[in-house]
């Protein structure tokens, strides 16, 4: 009995789905006023466990106890009925409804019986303003970012939360800042006694928050285990199963070539648009990689907006060749051979019942026109070359995307934008929810492409991903590119400078 | 400043407003209670039934046995008080249980059985038709001291307009209904659902529960429908409200709710079937126009208002990219 102790407890857990076993035989058990990280690669079964756990899916096996208690809960409102919060993977909230219905759902404050709608945005209010946030809560959610979905969600979880808080994922779409709130709220958390799991793919942030980790491998258990007796590269290699190959900033013999290359074929001068991003000045070298850093908010996604045509310039021109372009519209830049891989895959990019073949060939398709088919054997070995070197897994091109993991998925909605061959690739932070060992695949990729010839232009928060793939780096700030980085100036430490420098000359 | 979730509502209202002052302008008779209150009583059991049609197009389905429902019940009742003199109010209630038990039968088999709503009530809608015709194919004329009573009840407006028992029963079922959808939980879950089932289901939403919920309401208001049908004709007749659905349909459209669920106002179908109703009232003013003139004109309002409803997405959908810049 003394291990009844634990808050939530599960033995022996199994799952499988359509005989593909998704689990088998996992124990977890999570201590009251923990931060329990559960780790692994894409398709280990992280998610898989928090659905069971949660009343989404009903496990084939196993037990799972609750303070002592054996508990089943049937559906996600039982298990918060059980003082279960949970934040999915995948869940984006309901953008139909206001930040306040968000927030509130299913447990709104009621007088009368009816639905108190002045206490409900006023209570909405002072939770958001926990995590630094002052929004028009009346606000219908889809006129917010993914970053500002996202800590609604959380929001929403953590108020609900009696007992277990779990968060898959919840860091995808935040900065540095965020992320740093959202830990204080856990720590104060853990400190009221709750018990929180936290999936995520950035050690770094497991190591900052979490107190003990446990680590999934195809669907085994490969074991729980302390994180401060804990050395990072054996937790990676509990994770891969091998050791992982350090990449290696390669592209510094590249840099040469790319210089060489004197006239820019792709230019953008005084490109830019009022209230979204001051004029601008851009040149892309075949080759090359050009980053684009700054905080959330800074303009990066507009930049990425306005190069792409989805947001039309007021000022400047592009040119290609030396041939000014007009690109009113993401059609016009796909005919130039641009591609824009946006920041919100997870709901924009897969369309869940179509096979991954199908899901890889779109936007080839859509580039080479509806009137000549690509032929379901092309499709095949199109999405066999990428499943094996993005390791999408399970290695199936025939299976509907939506029975993916959701870092398979994204690698999916990568290939289908690397399979058009682009002449400029726009990437809106490309690795978010991929693992550490398709990670470092992915970066590989990028440079082999940029040997053969293609240019990118890579977003990204992760300071460290950017500094190890781009030549270049332009950073933002206040909607205005401040400064560009280039050769041995690219370090994390000179970008975080220049934010700092323009933030206190504002101040000033 | 309006909210862009709003603009259909407002947009219909400011349709309905220019609709009628061109209506006076031609004929000015057209401005009086009279006109009002028959108005609302002829399009009162349409009224409630496209209520409940609103709730299930909020949630993202479509019921269309509405009409066969109601001639079931206006026969069914017929039958009951005219033939085999049971009092109106146990028919009523009878017909009331037995249609919400339908459309709770309807509801559990697109949620238990995952067969489209557009499948499982287009087979409501055969059965209840041939239910109908099973217990009479005559017109069966009713009348009963009691339902004399409620038909000869009504309140005087200024000018000589009549607010009939009819029309009061529909005002009461629209308000109803407007805090149903707005103030309560079981309506912020239909929006929910009608927004995106897996994330609803995914935020504790009781899918299963609102989804029976929803069809059962529809079944209740067609059956309510049905007895103010049979209140409005004196009679039960099992050929009759044929496509009434399909009307109810248009009302919820035009009202500015979205056929794909989730957004829409209880108040905007009331609206929508105003604006029905005066195209049907400017056709008898007229008098040289055939009554198919509702139909051509409803069916052009509806391309209006379902180009419009892209429009305010394709609109949505361009100002998200400005919105995110307001953030932060
Ligand atoms: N609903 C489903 N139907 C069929 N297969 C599924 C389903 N959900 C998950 N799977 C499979 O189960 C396995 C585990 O998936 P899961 O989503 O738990 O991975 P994960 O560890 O969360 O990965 P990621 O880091 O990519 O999110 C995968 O092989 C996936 O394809
Ligand atoms: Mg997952």
């Amino acid at each position: 009995m003394t291990d009844s102790t634990s808050l939530l407890e599960a033995r022996g857990i199994g799952k499988a789905f359509l005989g593909i076993t998704a689990l088998d035989n996992v124990d977890f058990t999570l201590e009251r006023g923990e931060i329990h990280a559960l780790l692994g690669e894409n398709g280990a079964g992280k998610s898989t466990l928090i659905k069971i756990l949660t009343g989404v899916y009903t496990r084939d096996h196993g037990t799972m106890r609750l303070d002592g208690v054996e508990v089943t809960p049937a559906s996600v409102a039982e298990a918060q009925a059980l003082g279960i919060g949970t934040v999915y993977q995948e869940v984006n909230l309901l953008e139909n409804l206001t930040v306040a219905e968000n927030l509130f759902l299913g447990r709104q404050p009621r007088k009368l019986g009816l639905i108190d709608r002045r206490e409900m945005r006023r209570r909405s209010k002072a939770l958001l303003a926990r995590y630094g946030l002052d929004i028009d809560v009346d606000a219908l959610l889809s006129s917010y970012s993914v970053a500002i979905r996202q800590i609604v969600a959380i929001a929403r979880a953590v108020d609900l939360s009696g007992k277990v808080l779990v968060l898959d994922e919840p860091t995808a779409s935040l900065d540095t800042h965020e992320v740093e709130m959202l830990f204080s709220v856990l720590r104060r958390l853990r400190e009221d006694g709750l018990g929180i799991i936290i999936i995520t793919h950035f050690l770094n942030q497991v190591y900052a928050v979490a107190d003990r980790v446990t680590v999934l491998r195809n669907g085994r258990l490969v074991g729980t285990r302390r994180l401060s007796e804990l050395p990072r590269l054996e937790l990676i290699s509990m994770m891969l199963g091998r050791e992982l190959q350090h990449i290696t900033r390669e592209h510094q013999a590249q840099e040469e070539t790319v210089a060489d290359t004197a006239e820019a074929p792709i230019r953008f001068a005084g490109y830019g648009k009022r209230g979204s991003v001051a004029p601008f000045d851009l040149d892309i070298r075949p080759g090359e990689v050009v980053g684009i850093a700054g905080l959330l908010g800074s303009g990066r996604t507009e930049t990425a907006f306005l190069l792409f045509g989805i947001d039309r310039a007021d000022s400047g021109t592009a040119s290609v060749d030396n041939q000014d372009i007009a690109l009113s519209s993401p059609e016009a830049a796909i005919a130039k051979g641009f591609g824009f891989c946006p920041e919100e895959r997870k709901t924009d990019g897969i369309i869940g019942d179509f096979s991954v073949a199908d899901n890889i060939a779109l936007a080839l398709q859509a580039r080479q026109g509806w009137a000549k088919p690509i032929s379901s054997r092309e499709k095949r070995t199109l999405a066999e070359n990428f499943i094996k070197s993005l390791d999408i897994r399970p290695a199936d091109t025939e299976r509907p995307i939506k029975f993916l993991s959701g870092g398979n998925q994204q690698k999916a909605i990568l290939a289908r934008w690397l399979a058009t061959e682009p002449r400029l690739l726009i990437l809106d932070e490309p690795t978010r929810g991929i693992d550490i060992g398709a990670h470092a695949e992915i970066l590989k990729m990028i440079e082999r492409l940029c040997t053969e010839g293609m240019s990118l232009v890579v977003i990204s928060s992760e300071l460290e991903e950017l500094t190890a793939v781009a030549h270049r780096v332009i950073v933002l700030s206040d909607r205005r590119h401040v400064a560009e980085l280039s050769g041995d100036q690219v370090t994390a430490d000179n970008i975080m400078q220049a934010i700092a420098a323009s933030a206190r000359t504002e101040a000033a | 400043m309006i909210h862009s979730r709003n603009l259909p509502f407002v947009t219909t209202l400011a349709i309905l407003i220019i609709a009628y002052a061109l209506c006076v302008l031609q004929f000015p008779n057209m401005l009086s209670t009279r006109v009002i209150g028959n108005l609302l009583t002829d399009n009162a059991f349409l009224g409630i039934a496209a209520v409940g049609m609103t709730f299930v197009i909020l949630s993202g389905g479509i019921d269309l046995s509405i009409g066969s429902v109601i001639a079931f019940t206006s026969v069914f009742v017929a039958v009951m008080v005219g033939t085999l003199g049971v009092h109106p109010l146990i028919a009523f209630a009878a017909v009331l249980v037995i249609s919400t038990l339908f459309g709770c039968m309807m509801g559990a088999m697109i949620r238990y059985l995952g067969i489209p709503p557009f499948v499982v009530t287009l087979a409501g809608m055969f059965l209840a038709r041939g239910a109908a015709y099973l217990i009479s194919t005559e017109s069966v004329p009713i009348s009963h001291p009691m339902i004399d009573a409620i038909q000869g009840f009504y309140f005087r407006f200024p000018g000589g307009g009549r607010l009939t028992a009819l029309a009061m029963l529909m005002l009461l079922v629209f308000i109803v209904g407007a805090f149903v959808a707005g103030r309560t939980r079981f309506g912020a879950n239909v929006y929910a659902i009608g927004g995106n089932q897996q994330s609803a289901e995914l935020m504790g939403v009781p899918v299963g529960s609102t989804t029976v919920g929803i069809y059962a309401l529809s079944g209740f208001l067609s059956g309510l429908a049905g007895i103010a049908y049979t209140l409005y004709t004196s009679s039960g007749y099992s050929l009759a409200t044929v496509g009434v659905e399909l009307d109810a349909i248009a009302a919820v459209v035009i009202g500015g709710t979205l056929l794909t669920g989730g957004v829409g106002l209880v108040a905007g179908t009331f609206v929508g079937i105003l604006i029905q109703g005066l195209i049907q009232t400017y056709i008898v003013f007229d008098g040289t126009l055939s009554s198919w003139w509702t139909k051509i004109v409803i069916g052009i309002l509806l391309f209006v208002f379902i180009v419009l409803q892209r429009g305010i997405i394709w609109y949505s959908n361009r100002k998200l990219a400005e919105g995110r810049l307001k953030e932060v």
